[in-house]
């Protein structure tokens, strides 16, 4: 080559076409009828939005965390970046004196899994619930310290959902006191077990109890696995990484295989359950409901996850959807000091029929999570009292949310995404690897489909309940609120004449409590009466759990913005209205997408339908101006982003451009690879042509 | 030392290929009549010699990389591939369609995608004699190595919008380009990054001090003796992106470069080599045409995406078992001869067929719309040559919406079967990942997805109010003019059926679908017409018509052809099946607008959901024949989940011993990371009788 390649390409000093995207964004915010700030100390409060800062100010001058390589990382660089986050979060935590809420806000704007998020997440919650006090020294405090670092291996390679399915067996050798693990067959790998792959040195195993040549089912062990000297995988394991994943490439998700591996007695978590020392005999658990309402707290918490997830996914696609422009709309041009200016994409109705539901729906899920949260403190106070009233109905509500909602995150990101246009599908948008490490929400902590049919369980015992008599109404119970109600007239008909009539927060909680309990009486029918089996009504199933799922987030919505006293303070009342609007969006647009439900139950009619879809449009129209005001209220800092388009100040192109000069291929002028592989193309008929020119 | 797995054991029983021969025991058809019936002889004769070849090539036979490397290792083993497909086509003299096929085989972009797909086809269709000469001879032999840049970084589907400049110069005889703004940095452009020594550039023509708009140029933009950027362009790489990694997409902006005038591609429009004066295009209605079979082609791919990705999801669901179904428990037998309950395969799941059954219906469905669409431009083509346009316009319009209606089935379908093959769809070896977001740019390229249906609708309005005009007689109508008068007669109509008897009847179906889509057009007019209600209000409206419509399109030309003619073989009442399934799934996913039109009654829906789930019993026994018909070799699928022989875990177990960090015990970065915490621990730790240290 005869000049120098080493020289990186940079950008020349241009300005983006005017407007530029920080004007823009500024007209929007300027629009807002609301005190941004006010909405934000309302979801969050005070207290936590100066912790955030707080955090976020250590962690953004943390080299450690320096997301600017994120997009351009390999899998390997991945793990490596990772573990460093790991080890100087746990530095950061001793140096700040952090307490539990600011690690979690740490790992929550550091935004990406990494090898020790299972030792947080899942093995030292194990280990605090599921052991003695003696198992608790001897693993939890060490644990606690991160002199061990451990994972939680359940699923199987050929086994998932199905936990009975698990064929790892732990069998109890009386003579040495021990229990010996092993991997039958292929498929009883552990699979899937995020940080077993390269990180942990010990791991919860769930395996198979056998003692007295008696099969118990699955139990869980803490078992060490590598060596704690050099890290060496322990001799009769076969330990590794699953390789790479659609998302979640940070984390090292592993196999583990066990041939003839002996763990000590005190390896059996022995809280609920206990086997004998020398004898094997082995006591049963006694029942326990109160892991019901822990399941409650942990899916409540992932509904609010969810309004992260589509608050971070609006905030991009809308801050960029005000600043990227195409085409004129003819009947309504957009001015700019009186100039035409090609019309920013939220103007167009279709645009905003995309992307205002999705805003919308991160609110519902915030007001539905903040209400779940609330009655599991009262199920538990009222547990303690030995009152199991609430927990039925809160636990399967629960299990049909978590299934409902995640399921609209990965949705709603991906619109987002492909909302975006052409650059959502750059990295730099931020939303393409988000989507992907999103994803497993809909597999985990209960797969999205089998969850339902705990929900439908639960629909259709309650309307049997109801129809015998047996059902008491209860504040709690809106299940049976809404059933009684339907059996009281099955033939009801929604009363609205005119688009504006379902701006009723009523006629609106009365349609999805009609159209849930229609699904539910149709299931209930067709099983008692006409001996359908479950598996034949599956469909079905996971429609009920939906549409009683749907009326819960409607409901809390609605009801919350009525009844909430500290929203009813008169600085409160620009709020208010927005999120009333935004609320009745929410319900009417879901409406829309659930119509033919409606229309199927006889409810509605087509006319309505019609004037519901005008009612939709027109509330469109009326979020329009609240747009960015309602995203920046989400509070998302652009670290915890890392998003060209959505970045607070707008500096959309300035952020693509600068984002594609750190791209490796662009540190050289000319490409590896082209002396052998482009060259001898061009150079082949050289003397035909111009020396450097045709 | 690399991490291996125990070689003697076996997964569980029952195996997957006893599985999955089970189920190709329990089809009721060949499924080779059925690949032969979709593809033919000669089509599949060359995929097979094909196929060898690649096969057995050094640097094409092996995939085994593609999963576990960043773009660094995955963009220079592309280059490498591109430049051997270049080599084998001339050994082995391939045609277009034999290229076609081995890029589809090998499935994976490469840098010199647009050199063939986009640079060399415009320089055939916009150059001169001269031009051809010149640019298109070399380009043909890989001398020069072209793209297609017309995006910038703030303009994308609006062409009018876009900001570079062409200046003409008579002194100089040359065009001088020039990016204005940061904005107008070309961008997305495929090839560009890296690969590319010319480029098509569409610019803002200017000459004599006027604004012409956008005209095609092509430039040179890298030395042909080293591949130095020239003076005056800064060029490279757009960075990563969601999928198509494999590609060089880049950016270039231009600094008072100048192009001499022969770059200007002057087949339809000129400038004066010594005035500047420019001279129009004479408006051609021939582009339109080859429009509509580059649309027949995608919708024919959107067939193959949504049949790839059903392929796996249907043949690991076969293999997959989870929990008892207690009703129908699944049973095999053991060793010893009795019967022994298993799991039950997932795909006996009523949920999953439900998931997955649609899928195999459309990609059929998209088979039947695209040899109709191939039949309908032959045709077409015909009547322009003897000037008759009659067909244009609505074979146009209906393309634009099936391009967009098909790209999205596919798009949805990928990730749909991803997530149904449950937490091994996240894996990459599960062959679904890369694949969704490879195939992704789909929907917006080739003319985003939602402006697309706009064209659609603007013609079906357009039809509307010239029937209600008298402006179509028998001599002009169409089949969209024909649907939309027959509804215009009976607004009124109500749907006829009474039984499931009726919900098998192909005519009936369609005539539903009819009647849905004209009362949607219907509906819409009057909203403008009459209700003033703005395009742009209209938007999500206008977006449903072109979907009903092309919905429309898709089950009558299925019913059309599985159940008016005989087929080979025992064929007949399987396709009839399908074609039936994908009729009901199709209405019940959108009955809220046969409800709201007043056609469809709620107990009439309420009997489609009973009967779809009745016909998805009656393809059961079929589906893995109705997936191994579409005949794709495992070198294509690189799916352990998905190959033909069901050895799902131990394929899984074979990918993963090859991932880099299981070719060590201990991963990098356990010395900096991990071991200073756990050594903090060592106090208290004990040696056990094997010497090994433990808590």
């Amino acid at each position: 080559m005869s000049f120098n390649n080493n020289v990186a390409t940079k950008f020349p000093n241009l300005k983006p076409r005017g407007p530029g995207g920080e004007a823009l964004l500024n007209a929007e915010r300027a629009k807002t009828s609301f005190d941004i700030k006010e909405l934000s100390k309302f979801m969050y409060t005070e207290e936590w939005l100066i912790k955030m800062n707080n955090v976020l100010q250590v962690i953004s001058n943390e080299p450690a965390f320096d997301k600017s390589n994120r997009y351009y990382q390999s899998r390997t660089d991945k793990i490596a970046t990772g573990l460093w986050k790991d080890k100087r979060m746990i530095e950061l935590a001793r140096e700040h004196m952090w307490d539990e809420q600011d690690t979690r806000l740490a790992n929550f704007l550091y935004d990406q899994s990494t090898p020790f998020s299972l030792h947080y997440g899942m093995f030292i919650p194990t280990l605090m619930s599921q052991t003695t006090n003696e198992q608790k020294k001897l693993f939890l405090e060490p644990a606690l310290k991160h002199k061990i670092i451990g994972c939680y291996a359940q699923t199987e390679l050929g086994h998932g959902s199905n936990v009975q399915g698990l064929e790892t067996t732990a069998t109890y050798i009386p003579e040495t006191n021990e229990f010996e693990i092993h991997s039958p067959t292929l498929t009883a790998s552990k699979w899937w077990i995020g940080g077993l792959g390269k990180a942990a040195n010990h791991a919860i195993v769930m395996a198979r109890l056998i003692t007295d040549g008696k099969d118990l089912g699955p139990h869980p062990f803490c078992v060490q696995i590598r060596s704690l000297e050099d890290h060496r995988p322990l001799h009769g394991i076969t330990v590794g990484d699953i390789g790479p994943k659609f998302g979640f490439n940070a984390t090292d998700n592993g196999f583990i295989m066990f041939d003839h591996y002996r763990v000590p007695h005190v390896s059996f978590l022995a809280k609920y359950s206990q086997v004998k020392p020398s004898t094997g005999e082995y006591s049963k658990p006694p029942n326990a409901k109160l892991s019901y309402g822990t399941m409650v707290y942990v899916r409540a918490n992932i509904v609010m996850g969810v309004r992260y997830a589509l608050a971070k996914a609006t905030t991009i696609a809308i801050r960029y959807s005000t600043i990227r422009q195409q085409f004129v709309d003819a009947a309504n041009p957009k001015k700019w000091d009186n100039q035409v200016i090609e019309t920013p994409v939220l103007d167009y109705t279709m645009q905003q029929y995309r992307l205002l539901p999705i805003v919308a729906s991160a609110y519902a899920c915030f007001f539905t999570g903040r209400e779940m949260l609330r009655l599991y403190d009262l199920n538990q106070e009222a547990m303690q009292q030995g009152n199991f009233n609430l927990l039925a109905d809160l636990h399967a509500s629960s299990s049909g949310l978590k299934s409902l909602t995640t399921t609209m995150a990965v949705e709603s990101i991906e619109e987002c995404r492909r909302a975006c246009g052409g650059h959502g599908y750059s990295n730099f948008s931020g939303l393409g690897q988000f989507y992907q490490d999103y994803l497993p929400n809909v597999t985990w902590e209960g797969d999205n489909y089998i969850l339902t049919q705990q929900t439908a369980r639960y629909l259709l015992k309650t309307f049997r309940n109801v129809v015998a008599g047996k059902a008491e109404p209860s504040e709690y119970n809106q299940t049976i609120t809404y059933l009684t109600q339907y059996l009281e007239n099955p033939t009801s008909k929604c009363p609205a004449t005119k688009p504006t009539d379902f701006l009723n927060p009523e006629l609106i909680l009365s349609a999805f409590g009609f159209r849930a309990a229609f699904g539910i009486a149709k299931l209930a029918e067709q099983i008692d009466r006409h001996g359908r089996t479950w598996n034949s009504m599956l469909v079905e199933i996971s429609r009920i759990s939906k549409a009683h799922c749907q009326f819960m987030l409607v409901r809390n919505f609605v009801v919350t913005l009525q009844n909430d006293p500290s929203l009813s303070t008169p600085q409160f009342k620009p709020i208010v209205n927005v999120l009333k609007t935004l609320a009745y969006l929410f319900a009417l647009h879901t409406m829309e997408k659930e119509l033919s439900e409606f229309l199927l139950s006889g409810y509605l009619s087509p006319e309505q339908s019609a004037m519901l879809k005008e009612q939709v449009i027109s509330l469109l129209e009326q979020v329009r101006p609240q747009a960015v005001g309602l995203v920046d209220a989400f509070a998302l800092p652009d670290y915890y982003l890392h998003s060209a388009l959505g970045r607070y100040d707008g500096r959309v192109y300035e952020s693509m451009t600068k984002m594609a000069e750190a791209e490796p291929l662009n540190h050289t002028l000319v490409v590896d690879g082209y002396e052998e592989y482009i060259k001898p193309f061009i150079h082949q008929n050289k003397d035909k042509t111009a020396p450097s020119k045709l | 030392m690399p991490v291996q797995f125990p070689k003697h054991l076996k997964p569980i029983e029952p195996q997957g290929t006893a599985l999955l021969q089970q189920e190709r025991n329990n089809a009721t058809f060949n499924s080779n009549d059925l690949t032969q019936f979709i593809y033919g002889d000669d089509y599949l004769k060359s995929k097979n010699r094909i196929l060898q070849i690649l096969q057995a090539d050094p640097i094409l036979g092996d995939k085994s990389h593609r999963y576990y490397n960043g773009r660094d290792v995955r963009f220079k083993k592309s280059l490498a591939a591109a430049n051997r497909l270049v080599e084998l086509t001339r050994i082995h003299e391939w045609n277009d369609q034999e290229f076609g096929i081995a890029e589809f085989l090998f499935d994976e972009p490469s840098p010199f995608r647009l050199h063939r797909s986009m640079f060399m086809p415009t320089l055939a269709n916009q150059g001169t004699e001269a031009q051809k000469k010149l640019y298109l001879e070399p380009a043909i032999r890989h001398e020069i190595i072209g793209c297609y840049a017309q995006t910038e970084l703030g303009h994308g589907s609006n062409v009018r919008g876009l900001e570079t400049t062409a200046t003409y110069q008579p002194e100089t005889q040359t065009f001088v380009f020039n990016s204005p703004t940061l904005t107008s940095s070309k961008w997305w452009i495929g090839g560009l990054g890296v690969a590319a020594n010319h480029a098509i550039v569409m610019a803002r023509l200017i000459s004599q001090d006027k604004d012409h708009g956008p005209h095609p140029f092509v430039v040179q933009i890298r030395n042909l003796e080293n591949h130095e950027p020239l003076e005056g362009v800064i060029v490279g790489d757009i960075g990563p992106k969601f999928g198509f990694n494999t590609v060089d997409n880049g950016f270039i902006l231009f600094k008072d470069f100048h192009v001499p005038h022969i770059g200007f591609l002057a087949r339809y429009s000129s400038i004066d080599k010594a005035t500047g004066e420019y001279k129009t295009p004479p408006n051609s209605k021939l582009a339109y045409g080859t429009m509509v079979f580059v649309r027949a082609n995608i919708v024919l791919e959107s067939r193959v995406v949504l049949a790839r990705a059903a392929t796996i999801a249907i043949r690991y669901s076969a293999v997959r078992s989870q929990g008892s179904n207690t009703s129908d428990p699944k049973k095999i037998t053991a060793p010893d001869g009795s019967m022994k309950t298993v799991e039950t395969p997932v795909l006996d799941y009523t949920m999953q067929q439900y998931r997955l059954f649609p899928i195999i219906a459309q990609a059929y469905a998209c088979h039947f719309t695209g040899q109709e669409m191939h039949r309908m431009y032959y045709e077409n083509q015909a009547k322009m040559e003897r000037g008759d346009y009659s067909y244009l316009a609505d074979l146009h319009a209906s393309s634009s919406g099936l391009k967009s209606l098909t790209t999205t089935l596919a798009v949805n379908a990928i990730e749909d079967c991803r997530r149904a093959c449950g937490g091994h769809g996240f894996s990459l070896f599960s062959g679904l990942g890369q694949f969704y977001q490879d195939y992704l740019p789909k929907v917006t390229w080739e003319g985003d997805n939602y402006l697309l249906t706009q064209q659609t609708s603007r013609y079906l309005l357009k039809t509307l109010r010239s029937i209600r005009l008298g402006k179509i007689s028998q001599k002009n109508s169409t089949f969209s003019s024909s649907y939309i008068s027959e509804y215009l007669s009976n607004p009124q109509a109500k749907c006829p059926f009474n039984s499931v008897q009726d919900l098998n009847n192909p005519e009936a179906l369609v005539s539903a679908f009819k009647f849905r889509a004209a009362f949607l057009i219907d509906k819409a007019v009057h909203a403008i017409d009459v209700d003033q209600i703005s395009w742009n209000d209209m938007l999500v409206d206008i977006y449903r018509i072109s979907r009903a419509h092309c919905q429309l399109l898709m089950v009558s030309n299925f019913v059309q052809a599985v159940f008016n003619n005989k087929k080979p073989g025992n064929l007949g009442p399987v396709l009839q099946r399908v074609a039936i399934l994908f009729c009901l799934s199709t209405l019940d996913q959108e009955a809220a607008d046969f409800l709201t039109s007043g056609y469809l009654a709620p107990e009439q829906a309420m009997m489609v959901k009973q009967h779809l789930i009745q016909i998805i019993k009656t393809i059961r026994p079929d589906v893995v024949a109705l997936v191994d018909a579409f005949d794709f070799p495992d070198y294509l699928l690189n799916s352990a989940l998905g190959e033909n022989n069901g050895d799902v875990y131990e394929k899984m177990v074979a990918m993963t011993e090859k991932e880099p960090m299981n070719q060590f015990k201990v991963a990098d970065g356990y010395q900096e990371f991990i071991r200073p915490l756990i050594h903090k621990g060592k106090d208290n730790w004990k040696l056990d009788k094997n010497g090994i240290a433990r808590l």
